[in-house]
């Protein structure tokens, strides 16, 4: 059977339209169309949805919103989001970075989602139109999700506090070893008051480093004071093994990788 | 480009018209302005899809194969299965005389690596082919697997493949190609010191921008015009003729451009089952492998381990080299007993040693079969040989490069399999590089000759 | 099976195709209007052998559904040549050496000249950037890196 291709004017009508089995979202293409040339017959229908409130990004009150069909190239030349620019400029090539959406990446599985480990590490909310979802509860439960994401909202961080890192064995780019999204608040005498850290490819879909950001409250971002955050970098993790890097290799560079992005 | 012309200036004429002077290539206008064809770019109507339902174990017997509910699928045109091919047991070399032949086209009652081809599904769509292939029962009893090349030479290993009847390739010469040359032992026995090391490497993939494949037209005069990117037109156009039982005079193989191969285009892998596919429904046949094909099913170049025995004197004379080298082959022979046997001839190195014992096997195992790509059987051997060389100057406290001038091999040297040595321009090209580098060696090096013997 | 009718300019030409639900921009071009200057490497969007340009920006054609591509504006090398003359980025290519099997040859070209339409004198970093999701097997790069910082020295001597 050919794929039929369903456009629809609201995400509610698209909404409806995805409940037939076999059917996925079509946003940028790079995850469902790669799918099915690859021979996953179990894509027998697409949906697509030309909302225009799934194309817009508005920044105001250092709120940030983008809607779910924005790229990763709308991103990271928009002037007001270049804190967050060099995140959105790790993900693939320029063909890639045209096509893939800020909704798509929520859902690329690991080695791919770099730009959603940075989501996460801005503590981001993921919306549908049930509401808006912690982006935590959002990759929980993202297998099953059956709504369409429409936008993704965070605090625009300051330039500085938004450190991101992606390794990988191509130069200059290729897909991750690992990605790490950092923000580490600092306090007046340089101490760390707060830090959310997320780790890609560090297991199936982007994860938090919790016992890291923990270690690193009220220790200043030098070698000693991050010392136990590196020694706990892998706690909780289950890294992906792929034909880039092993589980094993993963998980000894990680602290090595998060000690060079801390002490940036 | 700059050419050296003060080594070999008493060799050579100087009246090169073409060496030298950059020369514009014949494909490159095609290639700038997309012109250039490959087979894939050939598109006929009523063209047909091949996709081929693949092993998930690495060793499996097959208790039936059920392609019933696949006929019936919307699309589906024919379905092959081993009883469809006419010869469906060959090998590659037999062209040369190196067999048995021991792979099958599509698998007859047993599987031995992951990912091998069990049923050709044709239909009129790619989608139609995938969807049918995923229709098709094949019920399997899973067998023990041996992955490693020393665990498949223990005895009471699972036997890969019954048609060699032992888990290596019996050349002529035994278990293994074999090179004799002096008295090693002997040799052992004199050298200051003796350095054994094992070096081992896992198979590579050529991963060519264009996956292999090709387009098979059914022609009105009985004949059959495959345009493909095979880097070894006659050899699959003549082994197509075997497995197909059909004169090669009915074959009209086209190729010529190929979007990279390296080596991994050599095999006789898709165009036999594409012609047969044509033949058997009358109609244009496109079988190209995917990405993942690509990757996992084309053969990589073999895993080899190479096991270095040297005794070398304090002076830098390399004494004695034993070696023993393995070859994967992976489930099948494809070109790997050439491979281990090119190995033989190689290990010595450009050195010249007196006392030579070589060992090389060509190893079957359960994994995906290996073959040629760029240097096989000598360039994993040359990474083990010249870490070898940089090891042993290091035990002996001397220059690498000055270690090697010394043993460097030169015109009129006897090579360990009774080559004598013609040509050689090791010496020129280290004198070169020690120029290029900045890494300067002893000036009576920089004076020796790779064929004035008293420099 | 229900055909779905698209129009689209290929290379400044009007095209109207019917195509099959769920066929990428990458078989249309190909099978349906003939031009096999992009090439299909991967289908997977790791290799770029099949870049086109779309309304300017450069784009995938074996991830992107025909369907979608209605009333856009598509270029693809095969249209680069204008009157038999090459354009500077093929010739450029001709001369440093920049093919060998040629594959990838195509989708360089589309991802070189969106460069150098937005970026006239690119660095060679930003050359490296351009070019970071084509992958070739033969050259190693540097004679590609070098023949588009060659085109770009030529246009912008045609410009002076």
């Amino acid at each position: 059977m050919a794929l039929a291709l369903q456009t629809f004017a609201t995400v509610s009508d698209a909404n409806a339209a995805l409940k037939a089995a076999g059917t996925r979202y079509l946003g940028g293409g790079t995850l469902v169309v790669r799918a099915a040339n690859e021979g996953d017959i179990s894509v027998t229908g697409l949906v697509r949805s030309t909302d225009p409130t799934l194309s817009g990004i508005t920044v105001s009150g250092g709120k940030v919103r983008i809607g779910a069909s924005v790229t990763m190239a709308a991103i990271a030349r928009h002037p007001e989001l270049g804190a967050i620019a060099k995140a959105a400029r790790a993900v693939g090539g320029p063909a890639i970075r045209n096509m893939a959406t800020v909704g798509g990446n929520l859902f690329a599985p690991a080695p791919y989602g770099d730009f959603a480990v940075a989501l996460l590490a801005l503590d981001a909310s993921v919306g549908t139109n049930d509401g808006e979802m912690p982006i935590e509860t959002f990759l929980a439960g993202r297998d099953g999700n059956p709504a369409i994401v429409t936008s993704v909202s965070f605090t625009l961080p300051k330039a500085d506090s938004f450190r991101f890192l992606k390794v990988s064995r191509v130069k200059p780019k290729g897909v991750s070893v690992l990605s790490i999204a950092a923000v580490p608040e600092q306090a007046g005498d340089g101490t760390v008051s707060s830090a959310r850290i997320a780790l890609g490819c560090m297991a199936d879909r982007p994860m938090r480093a919790c016992a890291a950001e923990k270690a690193l409250i009220g220790q200043k971002l030098d070698p000693d004071g991050i010392a136990a955050a590196l020694a706990t970098a892998g706690e909780g993790t289950s890294p992906i093994t792929d034909p880039i890097a092993s589980a094993w290799y993963r998980t000894e560079v990680l602290p090595v990788h998060l000690g060079r992005l801390l002490l940036t | 480009m700059e050419l050296r012309k003060n080594y070999f200036a008493d060799q050579r004429k100087d009246g090169l018209h073409e060496i030298g002077q950059p020369r514009p290539r014949l494909d490159s206008p095609g290639h700038v302005t997309g012109k250039t064809a490959y087979f894939a770019d050939r598109n006929f109507p009523g063209m047909l899809h091949l996709k081929m339902v693949r092993s998930p174990h690495h060793h499996a017997r097959i208790r039936s194969i059920d392609t019933s509910e696949a006929e019936k699928h919307p699309g589906v045109v024919k379905i092959l299965t081993a009883k469809d091919v006419p010869h469906n047991v060959y090998t590659i070399l037999i062209l040369i005389q190196i067999g048995p032949e021991d792979e099958t086209v599509l698998a007859d009652g047993k599987v031995r690596w992951k990912g091998e081809a069990v049923v050709a599904v044709l239909a009129e769509t790619e989608r139609a082919a995938q969807e049918a292939a995923a229709k098709v029962k094949v019920d399997y009893e899973v067998l023990p697997a041996v992955f490693d090349m020393e665990e498949a030479l223990k005895p009471g290993a699972p036997l890969v493949n019954e048609y060699h009847g032992q888990n290596y390739y019996l050349y002529d010469s035994g278990e293994c190609r074999k090179v004799r040359f002096g008295d090693v032992e002997a040799g052992f026995a004199e050298a200051d010191h003796i350095l054994e090391q094992s070096y081992q490497s896992s198979p590579i993939e050529h991963a060519p921008t264009e996956t292999t494949g090709c387009v098979v037209m059914p022609e009105g005069n009985d004949r059959f015009t495959c345009y493909t990117n095979t880097q070894a037109m006659f050899f699959t156009l003549d082994n197509a003729s075997i497995i197909l039982q059909m004169p090669g005079s009915k074959l009209h193989f086209v190729g010529g451009t190929v979007g990279g191969g390296f080596g991994g285009k050599v095999d006789v892998i898709v165009e036999p089952i594409a012609i047969l596919g044509a033949k058997l429904t009358g109609r244009p046949v496109s079988f190209i492998y995917s990405r993942e094909e690509e990757m996992q099913i084309s053969s990589p170049r073999a895993a080899e381990k190479v096991v270095i025995k040297d005794g070398v004197m304090k002076d830098g004379r390399i004494v004695a080299r034993k070696v023993t080298g393995y070859t994967d082959a992976g489930a099948y022979s494809r070109h790997s007993p050439y491979g281990a046997q090119k190995g033989a001839a190689h290990y010595p190195g450009p050195y010249t040693i007196p006392n030579v014992w070589i060992d090389t096997y060509c190893v079957y195992t359960n994994r995906t079969p290996s073959s040629a790509m760029r240097g096989f059987g000598v360039t994993i051997g040359d990474f083990a040989l010249e870490v070898q060389m940089d090891k042993l100057a290091r035990l002996i406290g001397m220059d690498p490069l000055e270690f090697r001038f010394i043993n460097a091999y030169r015109d009129g040297d006897m090579k360990a399999h009774r080559q004598p040595t013609e040509g050689a321009a090791l010496i020129e090209c280290m004198q070169e590089a020690s120029r290029a580098a900045n890494w300067p060696v002893a000036e009576k090096y920089m004076a020796m000759s790779s064929y004035k013997k008293g420099a | 099976m229900a055909k779905v009718p698209i129009q689209f300019t290929l290379n400044g030409s009007e095209k109207a195709e019917f195509v099959e639900g769920g066929t990428t921009l990458l078989h249309a071009l190909r099978d349906k209007t003939g031009d096999t200057s992009p090439k299909g490497g991967c289908h997977q969007g790791t290799c770029g052998a099949c870049s086109v340009i779309i309304d300017g920006e450069l784009r995938l054609s074996c991830l992107t559904l025909a369907e979608t591509c209605s009333g856009t504006d598509i270029q693809t090398t095969s249209g680069l040549a204008e009157a038999g003359v090459l354009h500077p980025l093929q010739r450029a290519f001709l001369d440093a050496f920049a093919t060998q099997c040629g594959f990838c040859t195509p989708g360089m070209i589309m991802a070189a000249k969106v460069l150098l339409d937005h970026t006239p004198n690119p660095s060679r970093e930003d050359v490296v950037e351009a070019l970071s999701g084509n992958i070739c097997r033969c050259t190693g790069y540097e004679p590609i890196i070098q023949a588009v910082l060659t085109a770009a020295r030529a246009n912008s001597q045609n410009a002076a």
